[in-house]
């Protein structure tokens, strides 16, 4: 087995386990309210920490002008999200609108 | 058996209905996964790796970002032991959304949620934790929400590694904001408080600041943990005060 292939094989370990031990474990357990609790703020705190740099950050620099055309395309998905709540109709809107920007600009 | 809920298996129901709910869920990832493994295949030939290889590494490891930067890092000539570590770094935060989905899979056995647990990604994530936590699922749900999800981002990789060299610019085209979009519509479904989301504001401003300021990898389990517990706190000493 040459090398490349067990150093992907590693890479697949070490992945799965963060992936599937806290579910096994947890779901398990009778957890404490509080932790419950804490847990439900999660899933909106990601989705946020995910988004933030990729709509404001280019090349790891602050973009906040037109030239950042990730920022302008999420204004219309927003405006379809909350008027439509259609999540496939938001992402084709996204990548229409992302699209045109790419190649105009 | 073929019944109206399913086909029976051993005497139990499988409810194929599940499945296909969970696999509709996925097809916006879809939409992304695609065009996102095609440019990870791309850059793998470039990087030097062979078309087994790099489609090797999306069947096995699955993970975008640590794919991505593995990548890079073969093509650099970097050892095998920091390429590993580097991606155990990349990948902890699916520790995080494994824990997060733990409270809804109370019910099902220590193989199913194993099972259930390798198909976890931050979009996989992010679409099983907006249904409705009251709805149980069954496994299916999930088993069809993964693999869909896995089946794209497997053959956009493999698309990419025998195409790469012919695709030219259409690659660069920005078809991965299906997945900035996603996000969008699924923290709008979200947001049903304003606990919920002043606590968003708080984690997106903080990932900002981490990525931009501190250069740092683990913005968003950093932010995502801080946020959470200011807003848990919050919540509970609004409630007591009142």
């Amino acid at each position: 087995m040459d090398k490349t292939f067990l150093v992907i094989l590693g890479m697949a370990v070490v992945t799965y386990l963060p992936r599937a031990l806290p579910l096994v474990v947890l779901s398990k357990a009778r957890l404490p309210e509080g932790f419950v609790r804490w847990l439900g703020f999660i899933p909106a705190s990601v989705l946020a920490a995910l988004l933030a740099p990729e709509l404001f950050l280019q090349n790891g620099q602050p973009a906040l002008g037109p030239e950042n055309y990730k920022l302008l395309a999420a204004l219309p998905c927003f405006f379809v999200a909350v008027g439509t709540k259609n999540m496939l109709l938001t992402v084709l809107v996204g990548v229409a609108v992302a699209t045109i920007l790419y190649v105009w600009f | 058996m073929l019944t109206k809920a399913g086909t029976e298996v051993g005497g139990r129901v499988v409810p194929w209905r599940e499945f296909v709910q969970g696999a509709g869920k996925a097809l916006p990832i879809v939409l992304g996964y695609v065009p996102i493994g095609i440019a990870y295949g791309v850059l793998a030939r470039e990087a030097g790796l062979d078309l087994r290889t790099a489609t090797a590494m999306s069947v096995l490891v699955y993970a975008g970002a640590s794919q991505f930067i593995a990548a890079g890092m073969f093509g650099a000539g970097a050892g095998g032991v920091s390429i590993v570590l580097t991606t155990l770094l990349v990948n902890l935060r699916h520790a995080l959304f494994s824990s997060s989905l733990a409270p809804r899979m109370a019910r099902f056995s220590a193989g199913t949620a194993a099972l259930v647990g390798t198909g976890i990604t931050d979009e996989t994530f992010a679409v099983a934790s907006a249904e409705p936590a009251a709805q149980a699922h069954h496994p299916m749900f999930y088993y069809g929400l993964n693999l869909t999800s896995y089946a794209a981002w497997v053959l956009g990789s493999f698309l990419g590694a025998v195409l790469g060299p012919f695709l030219g610019r259409v690659a660069d085209l920005p078809l991965d904001f299906a997945l900035a979009a996603m996000f969008i519509y699924l923290l709008v479904v979200q947001v049903r408080s304003r606990e919920v989301a002043a606590t968003a504001f708080l984690a997106g401003a903080l990932s900002l600041f981490l990525a931009a300021g501190c250069h740092t990898r683990w913005n968003v389990v950093l932010a995502s943990v801080i946020a959470a517990t200011v807003g848990a706190g919050c919540e509970r000493w609004i409630k007591r005060s009142w």
